[in-house]
C-alpha cells in the first residue's frame, strides 16, 4: 500500500492511523526559525467519527487507507446486516449496525445512500438528507385543530420518532430531514 | 495538455495566475519597506547587497538550502551553488572589511517550509549593529516594529527561562528529558513517544509551538537569553548555567525576528560548522560546504556587533490582519 509524507497532507487524504483509517482535516506547518519542523494535524477517525489532533516530525510518512465514498442502494436488513447494492455493478455490500448507526433509523429499501468503504466493505453510511417516511402510529390529536403548535410524537415505519404537527394523522407520509431528525412537511403519495 | 511541445503540464499545479494578495496588501508592503528603509537610513545604517547564490551555506541542521548551478566563463564544467538561506555570512564579511553598520532587504530562500507562515522563498530583513550588545538591538528592533505597526503595542521582554516558567512552571536549562516529556503530556500533546524526540532541545522547540506560542496574546514579545545549544550563531555567555545571546521576537504569538550577539570567535565558529555538519550527517542530511570566506573573515576580526533577521511577510500579516502569509504575497509557491 502506498503511504504518503507530511509534505503531502491535505484536507480529505486517507491515511491509517493506530489501525485505524483517519480522513485528514487540516495540516499546519509549525517550525521555530532555528529548530525543529513539526506537522500539527486535524484528523477524523473514520470508524468513530471522533477528530483529534496529532502531531508529526516534518517528513514523517503514514499508509495510505484504502477508503472510497460511493452510492448505493439499501435493499434490506436481515436483523443482523443491512444490505447495500451498487445500482451500476449490482454488486451487493453487508453493513453491520457500527457501520450503519444512528443511519438505520432512517434507512427505506430503494434509498439510495452514500456509503464509505474501507478496504472494500462499508464503514459508514450517511441516510439521504431527506427522506419520505410513513407514519405507522400517532395519537389522533384534536379535532379541527390546524395551527401545528405544541406537535406530538409519531413513530415512522422505520421506527423512528419524530415530532410532527397535531394535524397530522396515521397512514400519512412526511418528508423528514434526517441530520436534524425533524419533520419537514407532509409528502404527497407516491 | 500543453501548449509548448514537450511541456507537461503538472496536474497538481493550479494554472490560476492571479495574485493571492490582494492590492491593498501588496500597497501596505510598499508603505512598509519604505517605513524601514527610512527608519533605519534616519539611524545612519547603510542599505547592502550581498550575493543570493554562493558557493557555500548555511551549515545549520534546522535549515536546508535550495540549489542551483552555474556554468560558463570561469566555471566551464559547472560551479554548484547554494541559494543563501540568510545573507549573514556575506553581510559578517561586510562588516570584518570596516563597513560600520549596515542593512539588507532580500529574498531568501529555504527547503522544505511551507504553510501558513512559510514560503520557501520569503522577504528577510537584517542588520548589524557594531558596538551593540543583543539587549540595545532589542530596543532598536522593537522601536522599528512599534514605528511600522500603526497600532499601540505593548512591549514585554523576559528571558528564556522566565518564559518556561511562566507558562509551564519549568525551567528549561535544567528539566530532564524526562520531565519535559511529561510536562508535554500533561498539556494534552498525545502520542509524544511517537515523535521519537531524542533531545531536550526538540522537547523544548515542541512546547514552545504546542503549548507557548499559543498563550502569548497580543503585542511585542522579547525573549532572550537561550539555552547554549541552542545558540547558533550567537555568542554564549559563560556562567553555572551557560547562555546564548540570542533573543527572538514574537508579535502577537507569531515568531518575528531573530537576532544575536554575534559570535566573533573564528576558532569557536570553525568548531560550530563542523559539529553541524557532523549532526547533518548523523541524520542523513544534505552536508554542503561551510563557508571558508567567513572563517577567514572572522579571523582577521569581526567587529564587536549584533545583527537580527526579521521576516518582513510575517510582520506584514501582522499589520494587514492576515491569517495566511499567501494573502501578503504576490504569487506563493504553488503559483510561481
Amino acid at each position: 500500500m502506498a503511504s504518503y509524507s507530511t509534505n503531502e497532507f491535505k484536507g480529505g487524504l486517507k491515511v491509517m492511523l493506530d489501525g485505524d483509517p483517519c480522513s485528514i482535516i487540516e495540516n499546519e506547518f509549525v517550525k521555530p526559525g532555528k529548530g525543529q519542523a513539526f506537522n500539527r494535524v486535524k484528523i477524523r477517525n473514520l470508524k468513530t467519527g471522533r477528530v483529534i489532533e496529532r502531531t508529526f516530525r516534518s517528513g514523517e510518512t503514514l499508509e495510505a487507507a484504502d477508503v472510497m465514498e460511493v452510492e448505493l442502494q439499501y435493499l434490506y436488513n436481515d436483523g443482523e446486516f443491512w444490505h447495500f447494492m451498487d445500482q451500476q455493478s449490482f454488486e451487493q455490500f453487508s453493513a453491520d449496525v457500527n457501520a450503519v448507526g444512528e443511519s438505520q433509523k432512517w434507512l427505506k429499501d430503494q434509498d439510495v445512500c452514500m456509503v464509505t468503504l474501507w478496504n472494500g466493505s462499508p464503514l459508514s453510511v450517511d441516510a439521504p438528507n431527506f427522506v419520505v417516511l410513513t407514519i405507522t402510529e400517532t395519537d389522533p390529536g384534536l379535532k379541527g385543530d390546524t395551527s401545528g403548535g405544541g406537535g406530538k410524537p409519531a413513530t415512522l415505519e422505520t421506527g423512528a420518532v419524530v415530532r410532527v404537527p397535531l394535524f397530522v394523522q396515521t397512514g400519512e407520509m412526511i418528508k423528514v430531514d434526517t441530520r436534524k431528525g425533524e419533520y419537514v412537511s407532509r409528502a404527497k403519495e407516491g | 495538455m500543453s501548449t509548448f511541445p514537450g511541456q507537461r503540464r503538472d496536474k497538481l499545479l493550479s494554472l490560476e495566475w492571479r495574485p493571492t494578495a490582494s492590492f491593498e496588501n501588496l500597497l501596505l508592503r510598499s508603505q512598509l519597506l519604505s517605513a524601514i528603509r527610512a527608519f533605519l537610513g534616519e539611524r545612519g545604517l547603510t542599505e547592502v547587497e550581498t550575493p543570493a547564490c554562493s558557493s557555500a551555506a548555511a551549515t545549520d541542521p534546522a535549515l536546508d538550502s535550495l540549489t542551483t548551478r552555474y556554468t560558463g566563463p570561469g566555471a566551464p564544467t559547472g560551479l554548484p551553488l547554494y541559494l543563501h538561506t540568510s545573507p549573514e555570512f556575506a553581510m559578517k564579511r561586510l562588516l570584518a572589511a570596516g563597513s560600520g553598520p549596515i542593512y539588507q532587504i532580500c529574498k531568501v530562500f529555504r527547503d522544505g517550509e511551507a504553510g501558513r507562515y512559510h514560503n520557501p522563498e520569503f522577504t528577510l530583513l537584517e542588520w548589524y549593529r557594531p558596538g551593540y550588545d543583543h539587549h540595545r538591538l532589542m530596543d532598536e528592533v522593537s522601536a522599528l516594529v512599534h514605528r511600522v505597526v500603526a497600532r499601540p503595542l505593548s512591549d514585554t521582554r523576559m528571558s528564556y527561562k522566565e518564559l518556561f516558567q511562566l507558562h509551564l512552571g519549568i525551567d528549561p536549562h535544567n528539566a530532564s528529558m524526562a520531565a519535559l516529556r511529561g510536562c508535554a503530556l500533561e498539556r494534552g500533546i498525545t502520542n509524544v513517544d511517537g515523535l521519537r524526540i531524542t533531545d531536550s532541545d526538540t522537547w523544548l522547540d515542541l512546547l514552545l509551538t504546542h503549548c507557548i506560542e499559543p498563550e502569548m496574546g497580543p503585542g511585542i514579545l522579547l525573549v532572550y537569553d537561550f539555552p547554549a545549544s541552542q545558540a547558533s550563531l550567537a555568542r554564549i555567555r559563560p556562567g553555572t548555567v551557560p547562555l546564548a545571546e540570542r533573543f527572538e521576537l514574537y508579535l502577537d504569538g507569531v515568531e518575528l525576528a531573530n537576532g544575536f550577539h554575534e559570535l566573533a570567535d573564528a576558532r569557536e565558529q570553525k568548531r560550530r560548522f563542523l559539529q553541524d555538519l557532523e549532526k547533518r550527517r548523523r541524520l542523513n542530511r544534505p552536508v554542503p560546504p561551510a563557508d571558508e570566506r567567513l572563517l577567514a573573515a572572522l579571523e582577521t576580526g569581526l567587529p564587536e556587533c549584533s545583527g537580527v533577521a526579521l521576516g518582513i511577510d510575517r510582520l506584514l500579516m501582522r499589520i494587514a490582519g492576515a491569517e495566511h502569509i499567501e494573502q501578503v504575497l504576490s504569487f506563493p509557491i504553488a503559483r510561481a
